[in-house]
């Protein structure tokens, strides 16, 4: 990384116009867990670093009537010391925690972990089932879209040259509801995610499930958000038979490969294991709520 | 956390009034750890130090066409450039050094490919710069030509008659007729006894299996790294993070027919070697780096180059039959063992043989070992090197026995054990052994008799390690104000500056604190062999102990010179010299006053011992592992470890326990997720510690060792190497408990998630 520039603008149209100028090469900074990484391997060209966390949006938890508003670059441990945030999505803010270390967590941002675009990244299941949104800046000006519609390819996203991501956020959400993510690594920690499942739901007063959200990461070139596993639980008190749907429509949306980390059918089963086990959580988290 | 258990027979001089043997002191090397001040082998800074990288081949096999570096050199910074072509075309040439013995030829044509690269990650030419990122756009503009050879990684396959042969000098020796084609089999060897088909036919129960393990790194945190500098006139320095700077001054003057004299080595600390670094990668080519452009010259290898370059230990293949009478007194056991050399012949299938029946007395045997050269990294020593691959196939094949006869694994152990008097499978008689006393161990520890819960199992299993002594030099000072210095050739792996002190504070009658332990470069002390075959405590400790027994006869002679006495008058007594005629009325002299009078009784008071310790005994550990499997993600979690081992007599109990907490870590990473992935171009997958998986914390419980005494008399205070024991059950004990607690055997490593769900799918 032998020629790399590196500036740190403090407004979103600044940061957008330096992306826009600098080219391919330019790369926005938030904690640098994935980006120093590639840099420093070579993965990556060195061109332009544009800092994002002295833009003041970029940064801190907002509450916004229900809605929670999450700066880019907001690193993990923030998140995990919000108690609001902290009651209204555990699933999230667990997810989020799951990333590396105590030292990772220092820095790694959900913006970052986003935009990596790795299919294994650990909190975007849980963003994908929580219906989160992105607020988009760029050139043209600002633009909202779901967090499923990011990533479109491993290490590839949607965004068009000079944008980034200001904002991640979740929506207001009624009483009676929960969310859970787990994920399987070979170990108990420092590790990528071999199967990702992260579920979302919401039970009305006699405990029937209304809405459910299932995203599953690792078994696919993108997170899948599974609707008809989600579907396999609406209407539903997450009984053993529905939980059993809910596997084998997890399993069914699964579209992974076999490397290293995993075997394409070893991650199919586990696809429906995990979420069958996350939806137990969430349950039991909405019931208490 | 540890119990002490004790047979003393006969250890001279434990007298049962030990100060500081024994005891856990605070180590003596621990604080400049801690405190970031230690000097690692990357840590070096010199006047004018350049950078040194190495070109590395993207080809598992291929012939080097050409290497065209001139592109390179006109590259401003670049100070030179090194390929084959500077380094001297050795003839092949056997060599003996420990545990790493190997040939010259094959030495120095891993430090630097010559014709032929054999593995990906093979040096094929390296440079110095003045900064790292011109030493990265120099390598890049290094043009190699190659051809692409077919390559072969695996061990069976490079046993097929049609695979691609590595070398064409290789015929397979050890067989009645030499073959006349050649092979990728470097050496066929044999140990055998009794009549094998006869007890096979009489035997009740037999039991059969095939046992695979992969390839595995040693691990340690630290890479490879060295400063060299070869000065006008021929004088070489060389600091390097190794297990052995004499290894490293003699591997640096044969791979560059240097001399001797001419090569001084420091040793650096070292962060993590289990014997992977008892050989050479960077030393000889940063010395010929700086000879080629006067400056000193750095080279630290990234994690990459670690995997892909230097360790690992052989993947094996192996198959095992047992017979037993129905009592389950073994009678026969036949074994074949195969293993991956890498690019070079040299796997450790010698001791894996020697050590596979080592706890067992069984009447008729067959044991068959195969040295297989594949196209990976050559292999490097790692703990009790073939030990833990050969126990992994036969203890799990026990335990099938102890399942088939219905017998409990531990009694079944405990029938066929060998004892003293016994003839060991590998030639000698055993003596001062204290396995059964380990066995017992076990037997009486609450773990043994604990309850399961669901999907949990229990496994069994035992190990052996020669343990070796061999030739080491001390040397002990006294210091004007009556402390002591003690000066060893032997890098600290494993807490052995306390354990030195330790010995030489006992006997001077010093507190261990007023002794201070260093490792000195090799022109400051004699010749000794290299940290490996836990032999440091043991052969180094032997040299120090006799240099401290001879300051101390030295200190009597003085004493009685200053009290005007004659010398069998004076005893030593708790580091103060005692005139034993009390009517006399001489007055106590303390180590620090006759240090001060040293000039009035013949001048400085030091001693050197050079020697080859003979007499290591052998280790044995038993190890009982308990975990939990989930039925439905194939994870494991070990629940509980405790491992009972002989240490003969722990000198550090705290380091002793370390030893085998660290050995155990390690054996359930080769036991349950680590292994050396290759694609189809034989390329290394998981070059990093991502992927590469290592046991992090939280993966392991509180390993309790139970430390058995059972005292070598052999050495001066009864210690047994045991370093290297503790790796060598972990393997067979974590893939019994997995079996048992899915109900299926298992018996291929590692047993990641993936494969144990697949066992469990598979009915
Ligand atoms: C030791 C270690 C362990 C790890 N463990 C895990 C793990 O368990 N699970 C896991 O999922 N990941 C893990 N990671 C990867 C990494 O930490 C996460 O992906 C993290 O969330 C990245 O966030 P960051 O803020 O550091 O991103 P950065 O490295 O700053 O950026 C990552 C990528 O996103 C782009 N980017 C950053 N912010 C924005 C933005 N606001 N808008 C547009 N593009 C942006 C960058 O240009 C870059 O391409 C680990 C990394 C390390 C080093």
């Amino acid at each position: 990384m032998s020629n790399v520039e590196f500036i740190a603008p403090t407004s979103p149209e600044q940061a957008a116009k330096a992306l826009l100028a600098g080219g391919p090469g330019a790369r926005p900074l938030g904690g640098g867990t994935d980006l120093l990484v590639q840099l420093r391997s070579g993965r990556l060209p060195a061109g332009l670093i544009v800092d994002l966390k002295r833009i003041p949006e970029a940064i801190g938890i907002r509450q916004d009537g229900g809605a929670f508003v999450i700066g880019a670059s907001t690193p993990g441990i923030t998140l995990s010391e919000h108690k609001a945030l902290g009651l209204a999505w555990p699933g999230v803010v667990e997810a989020t925690n799951l990333i590396g270390s105590t030292q990772v967590q220092g820095r790694a941002s959900m913006a970052g972990n986003l935009c990596n675009a790795s299919p294994a990244a650990d909190s975007v299941p849980a963003l994908v089932a929580a219906r989160a949104t992105c607020l988009i800046v760029g050139p043209d000006g600002r633009r909202t879209a779901t967090v499923e519609s990011i990533a479109v390819a491993p290490g590839k996203t949607s965004l068009a040259p000079g944008e980034f991501v200001l904002e991640i956020r979740l929506p207001a959400r009624p009483g009676r509801s929960g969310d859970a993510y787990l994920r399987s690594i070979p170990r108990t920690e420092m590790d990528i995610a071999v199967v990702g499942a992260g579920v979302n739901l919401t039970l009305d007063a006699a405990g029937v499930i209304t809405e459910a959200h299932v995203a599953l990461g690792a078994v696919g070139p993108t997170v899948i958000l599974a609707t008809a596993a989600a579907a396999a639980l609406v209407g539903t008190k997450a009984d053993e038979a529905a939980l059993a749907n809910l596997d084998a429509a997890a399993r069914a949306a699964c579209n992974p490969i076999s490397d290293k980390r995993g075997t394409a059918e070893f991650r199919t089963k586990i696809a429906g294991v995990l979420a069958r086990r996350a939806a137990t959580i969430a349950y039991g988290r909405a019931e208490k709520r | 956390m540890s119990d002490v258990l004790e047979r003393r027979d006969a250890a001279p001089l434990d007298d049962g009034h030990l100060k500081v043997v024994g005891t856990r002191p605070v180590r003596p090397d621990g604080a400049d750890k801690v405190t970031g001040k230690a000097m690692y082998g990357a840590d070096l800074a010199m006047p004018g130090m350049v950078v040194g990288k190495i070109l590395r081949s993207p080809h598992a096999h291929a012939r080097i066409v050409s290497i065209d570096t001139r592109k390179a050199r006109a590259l401003p910074g670049v100070k030179a450039i090194v390929t084959a072509a500077d380094f001297p075309d050795l003839a092949s040439e056997e060599f003996e050094a420990g545990e790493s013995a190997g040939n010259l030829r094959d030495l120095s044509q891993n430090v630097m490919a010559r014709h032929v690269v054999l593995y990906d990650g093979h040096a094929v030419a390296a440079v110095a710069a003045t900064s790292s990122s011109i030493a990265d756009e120099a390598l890049a503009l290094i043009v190699v030509d190659y051809e692409v050879l077919p390559h072969v990684t695996e061990v069976e396959a490079a046993m097929s008659p049609d695979a691609p042969v590595l070398h064409a000098h290789m015929f397979t020796q050890g067989l009645a007729v030499t073959p006349d084609k050649p092979s990728n089999i470097a050496k066929r060897n044999e140990l055998t006894r009794g009549d094998l088909a006869a007890a096979f036919a009489e035997a009740d129960v037999t039991v059969e299996g095939r046992y695979t393990t992969a390839a595995v790194h040693q691990g340690y945190i630290e890479p490879h790294a060295c400063v060299a500098s070869y000065a006008a006139d021929g004088q070489c320095q060389v600091w390097s993070s190794s297990q052995g700077q004499f290894m490293i001054r003699t591997y640096c003057a044969k791979v560059l027919n240097l001399e001797s004299s001419n090569i001084r080595v420091t040793p650096a600390e070292i962060g993590g070697g289990f014997g992977g670094k008892t050989t050479v990668y960077l030393e000889p080519v940063a010395l010929a780096l700086s000879r080629q452009c006067g400056h000193p010259v750095k080279m630290v290898m990234t994690r990459d180059e670690v995997f892909r370059a230097s360790g690992p230990t052989s993947a094996g293949v192996m198959t095992v039959k047992l017979g037993a009478k129905a009592d389950g007194t073994i009678t026969a056991a036949d074994v074949v063992l195969k293993f991956q050399a890498g690019a070079f012949e040299g796997s450790p299938v010698g001791a894996g043989s020697m050590t596979a029946l080592a706890c067992y007395d069984i009447p008729n045997f067959s044991i068959v070992g195969y040295d297989v050269v594949t196209n990976t990294p050559k292999v490097a020593a790692y703990r009790a090197p073939g030990a833990p691959i050969s126990a992994f196939a036969v203890e799990t094949a026990m335990d099938e026995l102890a399942a088939k006869l219905g017998m409990d694994p531990l009694a079944l152990r405990e029938k066929n054990a060998v004892r003293d008097g016994m003839k060991a499978s590998y030639g000698p008689v055993f003596k001062n052994i204290g396995y059964v006393e380990t066995l017992e161990a076990i037997r009486s520890h609450p773990h043994y008799t604990a309850p399961l819960g669901p999907n949990q199992g229990r496994g069994l299993a035992v190990g052996f390690w020669f343990n070796i002594g061999g030739e080491s030099t001390a040397a002990v000072n006294i210091n004007e104000d009556g402390t002591a210095v003690v000066i060893s050739g032997n890098p600290d792996i494993g807490g052995s500056r306390a354990s030195m002190a330790m010995m030489a504070a006992e006997v001077l009658g010093l507190p261990v604190e007023k002794v201070r332990p260093i490792v000195a470069d090799t022109a400051s002390i004699g010749f000794s062999m290299l940290t490996g075959g836990s032999r440091t405590t043991f052969a180094t400790g032997m040299a120090v102990t006799q240099a401290s027994q001879k300051i101390v006869e030295d200190l009597k002679r003085r004493a009685a010179m200053l009290m005007d006495v004659s010398v069998d008058q004076v005893d030593w007594v708790d580091g103060v010299a005692v005139c034993r005629d009390a009517s006399k009325g001489k007055a106590d002299l303390s180590l620090a006053h006759i240090a001060e009078k040293s000039g009035q009784t013949g001048g400085p008071i030091g001693a050197q011992v050079s020697l080859n310790a003979q007499g290591a005994g052998p280790g044995f550990g038993v190890h009982l592992c308990d975990v939990e499997v989930d039925p439905e993600t194939g994870h494991v979690t070990v629940l509980r470890y405790t491992a009972a081992q002989d240490v003969g007599k722990a000198i550090h109990p705290a380091y002793v326990e370390g030893q085998i907490q660290g050995g155990v870590a390690q054996g359930v990473g080769w036991a349950l997720n680590e292994e050396y992935i290759f694609d189809r171009t034989g390329h290394m997958e998981n070059a990093g510690f991502l992927d590469y998986r290592v046991p992090v914390a939280s993966d392991l419980p509180m390993i309790d060792s139970i430390l058995v005494e059972v005292a070598n008399p052999r050495h001066p205070f009864g210690a047994k190497g045991v370093g290297e024991v503790p790796i060598v059950p972990p393997l067979a004990a974590v893939g019994n408990a997995v079996s048992a607690a899915i109900g299926k055997r298992l018996t291929d490593l590692p047993m990641a998630p993936p494969k144990i769900r697949a066992a469990i799918d598979a009915g």
